[in-house]
């Protein structure tokens, strides 16, 4: 065998492993698109309720609370940006961490400084090798959050919108993370979560639930203690289901990112075997014919050399 | 007899629905009974068993449901309990349980202890 076709069947081979890995991956992918799916709807139930008592408290009392209150002079916000732990996911996180930079700018241009809280391996390592501050990060359950990871996320998040501003709290929290639209779609998005106001739980909840809220007048609520108490209890449950809403979209999102990316790389593996293979045959053909040419050429010299000594 | 619709649902599934005749749960300032008609309510609820009285369709018995913290919202006949955390007795795992609140005990962790009694709670009440 020549030794051109041998480079080429070695490159075949090493593509053709390549080529098992990311099929491999673009299946276990498309099944954890459906399981993240699921749970999407699984925790879409509390969500609706959540909202639809947070609309009530809010329409049926007029009480103050630092979730929902704008500040005058908002000089601060919180960013928190959601991203995946693990790469070949083609631009899924780069898009979630340009549309933070992009909202960031924005802040920033209306005289706002940002905290940025991250979500995922690759958000954190974005910051951490441009040298720019985290304020807090987590790690390690994008493929699969649970509740507790939205509560573990939550927890400083609301901590630090309490906070007075002079003690590092915050204004504003906003949230940047990948809504699931379809298999094929998913687009970055950024929403402010607090301070909260009516318009924006109309927003967030699902459609159903809207239209459920303009058909009616919300009834008047009997408060068990009070409604400052419900609002205070209420909210920061409020904002660990958004944010976990958040979580579950995103890890759909990335498993669909993963999926499509996977899928053009086997279909490319697949197109750099297909030509690796043509040329392969040619210079296997071109062996062929080298040898044959060599062969009848020797048999001719070797039958005039013969001729020529009789 | 007139009924109510019950959702009890958890950060992460729903875990029952169904009608009920009384729903008696434990908000910050007490038990509270809900039946069908009541007045619409929003509270908070403590980590406690939630005792359904089933009716109707859903049979005659009793539901009893260990809920730790959330919520309990009651209007046009419909009422939602809301829970980060929410186990029907019949899942709960009593031997589980019992080593859980030993353990708790142990380490001084006054949540968990409070999360092993209340299901403990819940499985006696459903008895």
């Amino acid at each position: 065998m020549g030794a051109q076709v041998r480079v080429y069947k070695r490159r075949i081979r090493s593509v053709s492993s390549t080529k098992k890995i990311t099929k491999a991956m673009e299946m276990i992918a498309a099944s954890r698109i459906v399981k993240a799916q699921r749970q999407v709807a699984a925790s879409t139930p509390y969500a609706d309720e959540l909202t639809r008592a947070v609309a009530a408290v809010a329409t049926g009392s007029n009480t103050q609370h630092p979730l929902t209150t704008e500040s005058d002079n908002p000089t601060r916000a919180a960013v928190l940006l959601v991203t995946s732990d693990r790469g070949l996911a083609g631009g899924y996180s780069s898009n979630a961490i340009k549309a933070a930079e992009r909202l960031t700018d924005r802040l920033r241009a209306e005289g706002k400084e940002v905290d940025t809280y991250v979500v995922g391996r690759k958000g954190v390592a974005y910051y951490n090798f441009r040298n720019r501050k985290i304020a807090r990060s987590w790690t390690g359950f994008t493929d699969r959050p649970e509740y507790s990871d939205a509560k573990a996320v939550a927890g400083p998040l609301i901590e630090a919108v309490l906070a007075d501003t002079a003690d590092g709290g915050v204004d504003e929290l906003h949230i940047v993370f990948t809504e699931f639209v379809s298999m094929i779609t998913q687009n970055p998005v950024d929403k402010r979560l607090l301070p909260l106001s009516l318009d924006e739980v109309r927003d967030s909840g699902e459609a159903e639930a809207v239209e459920r809220k303009e058909q009616r007048i919300l009834p008047l609520y009997d408060f068990e203690p009070s409604a400052e108490d419900v609002l205070d209890a209420l909210l920061p449950r409020y904002v660990e289901s958004r944010i976990y809403n958040a979580l579950l979209q995103s890890s759909a999102s990335e498993h669909a990112a993963r999926r499509r990316a996977m899928k053009s790389a086997t279909d490319n593996a697949e197109e750099l075997i297909k030509s690796l293979t043509r040329l392969a045959n040619q210079a296997r053909q071109a062996d062929i014919t080298q040898e044959i040419s060599e062969i009848v050429g020797g048999a001719s010299a070797l039958a005039d050399a013969s001729a020529g000594s009789d | 007899m007139a009924e109510l619709h019950v959702e009890l649902v958890a950060a992460d599934r729903k875990v029952w629905s169904g009608k009920a005749g009384l729903v008696v749960a434990r908000t910050s300032s007490g038990d509270i009974g809900v039946m069908p008609g009541h007045q619409p309510l929003l509270g908070v609820l403590q980590s406690g068993p939630v005792t359904i009285r089933t009716t109707g369709e859903s049979g005659d018995g009793t539901v009893v449901a260990a809920v730790h913290g959330g919520f309990i919202s009651f209007a046009d006949n419909k009422l939602s309990l809301l829970a980060e955390i929410a186990e029907l007795s019949e899942e709960i795992d009593v031997q589980r349980a019992e080593r859980a609140l030993e353990r708790a005990k142990a380490d001084a962790d006054a949540a968990a202890e409070r999360r092993a009694e209340v299901r403990l709670r819940a499985v006696a009440g459903a008895r």
